[in-house]
């Protein structure tokens, strides 16, 4: 493993302990706040089901590579990770829920501007509205969710040490479910971008018994959560609980498991089968803030008793940071990789060398674009988009309509079905019929991905993707993921 | 472990179950003791009544320490434990209260005129009835706050009859022919029946304010 690695690992670890101490307020915040359960308690049982999460779960969406998947070097990875986690430490520092998706967010856009990535626009406003959604659906929730739980209360007739106890209980429980998923969820933020440079290897073969090298990589992920949880959480914990609006522990409760059925909403693709395979209409997948939610709810009940006890300078201070979080780690990465480049001449960025082969003229022209106008560019190499871009500039008849397809078909991302990766197929989610493809095309190599994929789709059904419709639109993003997988495993 | 924990809770609901029965109880024997001073003066049966009082409000002193403790210990309903804690011990001090009038009776014997007693026996009535509907309104704020109401205007209904005849009795000592010294005896212990009702009421008071804050 080189030395370099170890250090942008330590960018992800600082992300995973930033995270520990700020996301775990979330679902152990409220409880803790409210003293119904005791800060070690929480932060045993949040840092145990945290692992558990990351190291069962979380490797399933590994290999989209998470949020930070854009960001293509391990050195830009690590400082993009790095200055993510140090706006979340500064705002955690300062008692504030802040979002860790948005510090991610910020500094992989921080990443795009410094490199000259272009930045998915539709991406990029539907996250921002969630922003905005995310907070409003888990006030509205929270509000009814407390009216049915005051209601059922009170017709249950319980003893108020009963109450109590369901009530601890019930926290118990909704924060372990909130931590696994926010194990499962969030690794793949901190560790997935060094999924391709893991310096693991996979122990154990026997069917009760395998840890893969993703798992172990995970899982230091995950203890880098847990000693964030243990070490720095308490403040924002209590900033969550009390700070903001004085609750009552029944009170906590709504708000965990209001921002849970948020969560859940916004990201369960089994949820989204579910509803597809009933012929309902499907809730789209974003990725939400758990900090929005949890917020969101806490005010919502807040609106709900008249807000009075509302402390709204405390309000104002959250919203500011989640304004502030996304700049300020679009700031830091920016000027971070400046200087990882400029003094430290680390490569931050690896552009890809684009070519106009027959085969990307050909599916251009499928596209609509004259081939005729193309030809003087045949076969001609390009080592950055920028000079692509400027040749097609240059072109009698511009193309400036195609340039997401044009860039997507002419990049070079080669790989090679070599005999010596096979192996490598032993801890993959591949399915047998998906692995006998891949052996029957050994030796095949392949200049664009996307010829890869068509490869494989021709040789084998459970390659190809099945036709548009919503209940098939959780199969074919498993698939997606496994071709991901496959290129990754196969690039040369 | 969670059926350590519910097993734990069910215990503790019982000890207060049990502490509200002692207050009852106590309220019982109070009225009792007070009837049969009034008919045979200090006697074996006054004194057996004295003796139960007695040993009720030792019971219930131990269990509002057991209680206590266990509620600190494991940091038990962080909202409203402030409020239970003073609930407990104004019931205890309801019991002690019980049990000090009774000893007055028992030590200084006061010589009440014939006229006074049934006043007497019926504030000692009133003032149980007050405590009794306290026990109620205290073991609705527990486990069905809605119906908390139901009892406590019962318990001012109580409290303002205690306050007339206790007038009333005042009234009738200072009219009549005795020594100054017996009147402020006689006052004196019509004071102390009719400060159970005052303590009483007081409690209502605030069960009124802890009963909006568990509703809310």
């Amino acid at each position: 493993m080189e030395v370099s690695i170890l250090v942008f690992l330590a960018g992800g670890l600082f992300l995973g302990w930033s995270l520990g101490a700020n996301d775990a307020a979330n679902v152990f915040g409220t409880a803790v706040g409210t003293h119904m359960v005791r800060f070690w308690v929480a932060a045993a049982v949040c840092s145990i089901f945290v692992i558990l999460g990351a190291v069962i779960s979380g490797a399933g969406a590994a290999h989209t590579l998470g949020k930070l998947g854009a960001v293509n070097t391990v050195a830009g990875a690590g400082m993009a990770a790095f200055s993510a986690a140090l706006t979340v430490y500064w705002m955690t520092k300062l008692g504030l829920p802040v979002s860790t998706s948005q510090a991610i967010v910020g500094a992989i856009i921080g990443w795009n501007l410094f490199t000259g990535s272009p930045t998915d626009s539709g991406s990029l406003m539907k996250i921002l509205a969630t922003w905005v959604a995310c907070p409003l659906l888990a006030g509205v929730i929270g509000v009814l969710l407390f009216k049915f739980t005051g209601k059922l209360v009170t017709w249950a007739k319980l003893h108020i040490f009963r109450l109590d106890a369901y009530t601890r209980g019930g926290l118990i429980l909704a924060g372990a479910l909130g931590a696994y998923s926010l194990g499962a969820n969030n690794i793949a933020n901190v560790m997935g971008v060094f999924v391709p440079s893991n310096p693991f290897t996979a122990f154990g073969g026997s069917e009760l018994f395998h840890f893969t090298a993703i798992q172990q990589l995970f899982l230091l992920g995950a203890l880098a959560i847990a000693i964030g949880i243990f070490t720095y959480s308490k403040r924002v914990m209590m900033t969550v609980g009390s700070g903001l609006f004085p609750l009552s522990p029944l009170a906590a409760w709504v708000v965990v498991v209001s921002h849970s059925i948020v969560l859940l909403l916004f990201a369960s693709q089994g949820l989204e089968h579910l509803l597809a395979s009933n012929g309902l209409p499907t809730i789209p997948l974003v990725p939400v803030s758990s900090s929005q939610a949890v917020v969101g709810a806490v005010i919502g009940i807040g609106l709900l008793k008249g807000g009075r006890g509302i402390r709204w300078r405390v309000l104002g201070g959250i919203a500011s940071g989640w304004i502030t979080t996304p700049i300020a780690a679009g700031a830091i990465c920016f000027i971070s990789l400046f200087f990882l480049q400029n003094v430290f001449n680390q490569r931050v960025f690896q552009d890809h060398a684009y070519v106009l082969s027959p085969p990307v003229v050909e599916k251009l022209a499928a596209q609509g674009v004259s081939s005729a106008s193309l030809a003087a560019l045949k076969d001609r190499r390009f080592e950055s988009w920028a000079a692509l871009e400027e040749a097609l500039g240059a072109l009698d008849t511009p193309q400036p309509a195609l340039e997401k397809t044009t860039r997507a078909f002419a990049m070079i991302e080669s790989l090679t079905v070599a005999r010596s990766k096979l192996n490598r197929l032993q801890g993959s989610s591949f399915s047998l019929e998906q692995r006998a493809a891949l052996r029957a095309m050994i030796g095949a190599h392949f200049l664009h991905r996307w010829r890869f994929e068509a490869a494989l789709a021709e040789a084998s059904a459970a390659w190809r993707s099945l036709a548009l419709t919503p209940s098939n639109k959780l199969a074919n993003r498993q698939l997606e993921d496994q071709r991901e997988e496959a290129y990754l495993l196969f690039r040369d | 472990m969670a059926v350590q924990l519910f097993k734990r809770t069910k215990q503790l609901e019982l000890k207060v179950d049990e502490i509200l029965d002692l207050v009852s109880q106590s309220a019982m024997a109070f009225d009792q003791a007070i009837d049969s001073y009034m008919s045979e003066g200090v006697s074996e049966r006054f004194n057996q009544r004295l003796e139960q009082v007695v040993a009720l409000e030792a019971r219930g002193d131990k269990l509002g320490l057991a209680v206590e403790l266990q509620m600190y210990n494991e940091t038990l309903i962080p909202d409203a434990r402030g409020d239970v804690l003073t609930l407990l011990e104004a019931l205890d001090g309801i019991i002690d209260s019980f049990k000090s009038v009774l000893f007055y009776f028992s030590t200084e014997a006061p010589e009440i005129p014939e006229s006074l007693r049934p006043y007497y026996s019926e504030l000692a009535k009133l003032s149980g009835a007050a405590a009794e509907s306290l026990v109620l309104a205290a073991r609705a704020f527990f486990r069905d706050v809605q119906t908390i109401k139901d009892h406590l205007h019962k318990v001012h209904y109580y409290e303002k009859d205690a306050d007339v005849l206790v007038t009333k009795i005042r009234r009738e000592i200072f009219e009549m022919d005795l020594p100054l010294a017996n009147k402020i005896h006689l006052r004196f212990f019509a004071e102390r029946i009719v400060w159970i009702s005052d303590m009483a009421e007081d409690v209502a008071d605030k069960l009124t304010i802890y009963a909006i804050k568990r509703t809310i």
